[in-house]
């Protein structure tokens, strides 16, 4: 599984970040959303990866970490996503409004000579 | 308490100030003025208090720890000062209320003025170093604004940024100075530097350190080779040239070399840097003053040598010497200011203060020129006024200076010279302006000015006068006072009379005379012409170094940004990617990779599957983003979908909750902007297929795989490791007993990390509202305005618009969806009220629960339209952002009523009858705040997203467009 998890972290950030390097805005987006996916699934994979052990206190009493995912990545994670979120919609936003001024959708709001 | 008060009052008043009408001259010089004398009441109220060597302290603890406190102290040397700031900020008000014109918006000049008097008796009264060189800089601003004041003028923009790049980049300066300085001393406060003693000058680092202060202290004081601000700086009104720039702030920089004199002086280095600074300034400055065409540049310049004298007694390591400095800054304070304000009556009175126009103004201004030709003559130094005695003194430590004998014959001898010219300069002023034969072509009919614009000046002149005659019973006092709060029990035998006999310094003083006579006489008759630049000092103006460095740097800075930067997008990421990836590579390069060797979990084909799915979205949204853009969006959406299932799959309920909302309203934001974008462009094969572009794209597609095989490898790495256990611990131990809550991932949100938490929401509902500030100025491009085709043809078909808010059901496709979305709303509610309330104890929270609520709500907008929506709901989502940011907050400050800290959870059990028990949490209140927050700030951004269907283009856009 481990591999598996390591292969798709690649493959996200690769695509990622071939999209990023494009010229529309439109990519720039969708890159920076596949980026996203694969920095989001690299902080949890720090907690290692563990089958059926949510951090959820079943029992009061059974307070030892090793029962339980590590917590932490997953609450470093969630805010993360939505702080993600709100980024996408700002720079969706500063693209339109300057796709609105330029006339193009270039990154650079002018179309290469 | 009162010490506070003198400090405070002036900001308070600035504030005050700041907001009264533009053209309330009198009630802003009222309120300056009581704010003055109240400052100098007080001050003259704990004149008992520090009159025996008593110090009067006022500490308010704020980084204990750090040695760092708002503390203030008044000794007498502070006290001496503090009077001085104070009383003559009175005089100044007075003099300003008269001199600006009804034109000048004055809010901004008696604001800025009171800034300025609080900043100073900051410094004054400041008993931590650090807290000092913050009042410092303080006065720094302050003198900026206000020598910018008129900031229509290029010399008075010009003035204040080399004023203020001078200064500044002084009190950089003395700001190391003084943490070195606090360093060896073992404290910031000033108790703790004075008893630190010898071991200051003793210390490895004292050169250093030493170099730095004085650099803070020259520079704010103007002297060599900082000089060239001060001339500069007259470009500011009078009234500040006469309060800044001769009696206070430029008194700051000897102050702090007072100040701090017990402990710094004493040494060779001392005496060679403090020594030569003020010799070359009371020479050059003397020299230079002489030569000037401007009343105000004379002033200047005379101020730059007086305080030369000053600083060069200080720089003498002598007691006494000290007592003459002290002294001389007091006297210098009084005939200086009441010499700038006469210059300000002149430039009024005559609209000029040229000297090579101005003459005989005596006849028209009789007091003016009495009032100006004392105030001159106290600065020449003739007996019977206060500068007379002071420079008595410096003539006489000159000369038991000691030393060598070169600086034995030469101090005095300088010295004698230096009064020549201070003689001759001062001589010229008045001459030239009041004498001789009445001026023609002045601007204005010369006129004596009204007598609230002469009062300050006289009451200064009296002052000189009196302490020139009196020196023992009026100024006596006050200069032991403050020298002894200096010095301590190491007081030095001085006198303060008129008459010593006939002494040397006598003679100095009587050559110095007769010299500055003799040689305005030359300049008089052979050097009317060698106007403008002095002769000597020329050379050493410091300004065209000035202006050579900043255009050097300037010159530097552009050629680093052209080398460094770029305006084009591309190149600048993949500068970070790379250097993120180096940033990564460096440690592994070092150390190797390798994996590791825990146990690992067994494939799964389930899972294996459900990523080659996930891949080929990822992939195929990169390959189709730029041709397609809807399917590279689903795409896109697929590999959310395989994240989601990713995070739920390893244990993380919560992960996948908010993932999968998150991946709903992403979508349709994007679905929501897609239409904006322009159309795609024609696929120009023959571009695509240039040398260039090929190499462009092959190096991209390098980077892209180099990158992500760099991160599988590293994830790898990690991930074949046996976990550490961090702080896991800790949160699952307390979860429970210290949170109250079974969830743990939730109660690190919102207790244990709650203002972090907190933050991320202020930051979500900063990105809305920005969001829907941008959009407010949004103009569409023309060719997305039409009617989308599916809305044109319905149009067609059934002749009723679509959307259309009056029907209660759409006819045709949309009329299943909109009952389905209709039928939702309730349901979604609930269920994210659920989500919300169940959040602490299992997966849910206020983030997946207000994003449940916000699609709920969107769905209605996308299947109804916009305005069928708001014809029948306003949702007003700004309100739930504020609501929830004040429900968050004040879960926060329910803990601080209780004396517990900021977002400490606070639990209590109630037992209702009928309903049972109760477990009430603050934790829930801050829940709900996160989740109104996040239905507000996605709702706000997406529904003006939404709107922007209902724009038109701006005109000018349209007949742009129209012309292509």
């Amino acid at each position: 599984m481990e591999i598996l998890f390591a292969l798709a972290i690649g493959v996200l950030s690769g695509s990622g970040v071939w999209l990023v390097l494009r010229p529309r805005t439109f990519q720039v987006i969708i890159g920076l959303a596949l980026l996203s996916y694969a920095v989001n699934l690299f902080i949890f994979g720090m907690g290692r990866l563990v089958v059926d052990k949510a951090p959820i206190l079943a029992d009061p009493a059974a307070t030892d970490p090793a029962l339980y995912a590590d917590p932490v990545p997953q609450a470093l994670v969630l805010t993360a996503i939505v702080i993600g979120f709100a980024t996408t919609a700002l720079l969706l936003v500063v693209l339109l409004a300057a796709r609105g001024l330029t006339g193009t959708d270039h990154v650079d709001g002018r179309e290469p000579p | 308490m009162s010490l506070a008060l003198i400090v405070l009052l002036p900001f308070a008043g600035s504030l005050c100030a700041a907001f009264l009408p533009s053209n309330a001259r009198n009630a802003e010089a009222w309120l300056a003025g009581a704010v003055a004398l109240a400052c100098t009441a007080l001050t003259l109220d704990l004149y008992p208090d520090v009159a025996n060597g008593g110090v009067v302290r006022f500490v308010v603890p704020w980084l204990p720890q750090a040695g760092l406190d708002f503390y203030l102290r008044m000794d007498g040397f502070a006290w001496m000062f503090t009077l001085l700031v104070s009383f003559m900020g009175a005089l100044v008000v007075l003099y300003a209320r008269y001199y600006m014109s009804p034109e000048d918006p004055v809010p901004r000049f008696f604001s800025f003025l009171m800034a300025f008097m609080g900043a100073m008796l900051g410094i004054v009264l400041s008993g931590n170093l650090i807290q000092l060189v913050v009042f410092w800089e303080l006065t720094s601003f302050s003198s900026f604004m206000l020598i910018a004041y008129w900031y229509h003028r290029v010399d008075a923009r010009h003035g204040a940024r080399m004023a203020l790049t001078v200064t500044a980049g002084g009190g950089f300066c003395l700001l190391a100075g003084a943490i070195m300085l606090g360093t060896i001393a073992g404290g910031y406060d000033l108790e703790q530097v004075f008893a630190a003693g010898r071991r200051v000058t003793a210390h490895p680092w004292y050169p250093v350190m030493l170099v730095l202060i004085l650099l803070g202290a020259l520079t704010k004081s103007a002297q060599f080779p900082f000089h060239f601000w001060l001339p500069h700086a007259m470009a500011a009104p009078t009234p500040v040239s006469a309060y800044l720039h001769s009696a206070t702030m430029v008194k700051a920089g000897v102050f702090l070399l007072a100040r701090l004199w017990p402990v710094l002086s004493g040494t060779e280095l001392w005496f060679a840097i403090v020594c030569g600074a003020g010799l070359a300034s009371l020479l050059l400055g003397a020299a230079a003053a002489l030569f000037q065409r401007d009343m105000k540049g004379v002033l200047a310049y005379s101020t730059v040598s007086h305080l030369g004298l000053i600083t060069l007694l200080l720089g003498m390591n002598s007691r006494l010497a000290l007592v003459a400095a002290v002294f001389h800054t007091m006297n210098h304070a009084t005939f200086k200011a009441s010499l700038f304000m006469a210059a300000g009556i002149v430039d009024h009175g005559t609209g000029t203060r040229d000297l090579r126009r101005l003459s005989g103004l005596a006849h028209a201004m009789p007091i003016t020129a009495t009032v100006a030709t004392v105030a001159a003559a106290a600065m020449a130094g003739v007996p019977l006024l206060n500068g007379f005695l002071s420079k008595e003194m410096f003539f006489a430590e000159t000369i038991f200076a000691g030393g060598g004998p070169a600086l034995r014959i030469g101090l005095p001898a300088i010295a004698t010279i230096a009064g020549m010219f201070s003689v001759a300069y001062s001589l010229r002023l008045i001459h030239q302006v009041f004498f001789g034969a009445p001026a023609k072509d002045l601007p204005y009919e010369p006129h004596e000015p009204t007598r609230g614009m002469l009062l300050p000046s006289m009451l200064l002149v009296l002052a000189c006068l009196l302490v020139g005659i009196f020196p023992a019973r009026t100024i006596g006092p006050t200069l032991e006072l403050a020298v002894h709060s200096i010095l301590g029990e190491e007081m030095p035998e001085y006198s303060l009379i008129v008459w010593h006999g006939l002494t040397l310094p006598l003679l100095m003083s009587v050559l110095a005379m007769v010299g500055g006579v003799g040689m305005y006489l030359v300049r008089y008759f052979y050097g009317q012409r060698a106007v403008g630049n002095a002769p000597v000092s020329a050379p050493f103006d410091g300004r065209r170094v000035f202006d050579i460095l900043i255009v050097i740097s300037h010159r530097i800075a552009e050629r680093m940004v052209r080398f460094a930067s770029s305006r084009r997008l591309q190149p600048q990421l993949l500068l970070i990617i790379c250097v993120a990836f180096a940033v990564g590579w460096i440690p592994l390069a070092a150390q190797g990779w390798s994996r590791g060797h825990a146990a690992l979990t067994p494939v799964d084909p389930a899972y294996a599957l459900l990523w080659v799915v996930g891949s080929s979205c990822a992939i195929g949204a990169a390959v189709q983003a730029k041709f397609h853009r809807l399917a590279a969006l689903i795409m896109m959406g697929g590999a959310g979908l395989v994240t989601c299932l990713t995070f739920a799959w390893f244990s993380a309920p919560d992960l996948a909750l908010t993932q999968i909302s998150v991946e709903v309203v992403t979508l349709v934001l994007l679905l929501l902007g897609l239409r904006w974008l322009p159309r795609r462009l024609e696929i120009d094969e023959a571009r695509r297929q240039t040398f260039t572009a090929r190499v462009r794209r092959a190096r991209d597609v390098v980077v892209a795989v180099v990158v992500g095989a760099g991160l599988a490898a590293i994830s790898f790495a990690v991930l074949t490791r046996e976990p550490v256990e961090g702080v896991a611990r800790f949160f699952v131990e307390r979860a429970l007993s210290e949170g109250g809550g079974r969830n743990i991932v939730n109660v690190i949100l919102v207790d244990f990390r709650g203002f972090d938490t907190f933050g991320e929401i202020t930051v979500v509902s900063i990105v809305a509202l920005t969001v829907y500030a941008l959009l407010r100025r949004f103009r569409p491009p023309p060719e997305s305005i039409e009617l989308p085709r599916a809305q044109r043809e319905e149009i067609s078909q059934t002749g009723l618009r679509a959307f259309n808010p009056a029907v209660a059901l759409p006819t045709g496709v949309m009329r299943v969806p909109a009952v389905l979305v209709r039928l939702l709303l309730p349901m979604a509610g609930l269920i994210a009220i659920f989500l919300l309330l169940r959040g602490h104890d299992a997966p849910g929270g206020g983030f997946v629960g207000g994003l449940v609520m916000a699609t709920a709500f969107i769905t209605q907008y996308m299947v109804g339209g916009a305005m069928w929506v708001e014809w029948r709901m306003r949702v007003h989502p700004q309100y739930w952002v504020a609501l929830g940011l004040v429900s968050a907050g004040g879960a926060g400050l329910l803990a601080w009523a209780l004396g517990r800290p900021f977002l400490k959870s606070l639990a209590a059990d109630l037992h209702l009858p009928l309903i049972g028990s109760l477990h009430l949490s603050s934790v829930l209140l801050f829940d709900l705040g996160v989740y109104l927050v996040v239905v507000g700030a996605t709702l706000l951004m997406l529904v003006a997203l939404a709107h922007q269907s209902f724009r038109s283009p701006r005109e000018w856009f349209v007949r742009e467009a129209g012309q292509d």
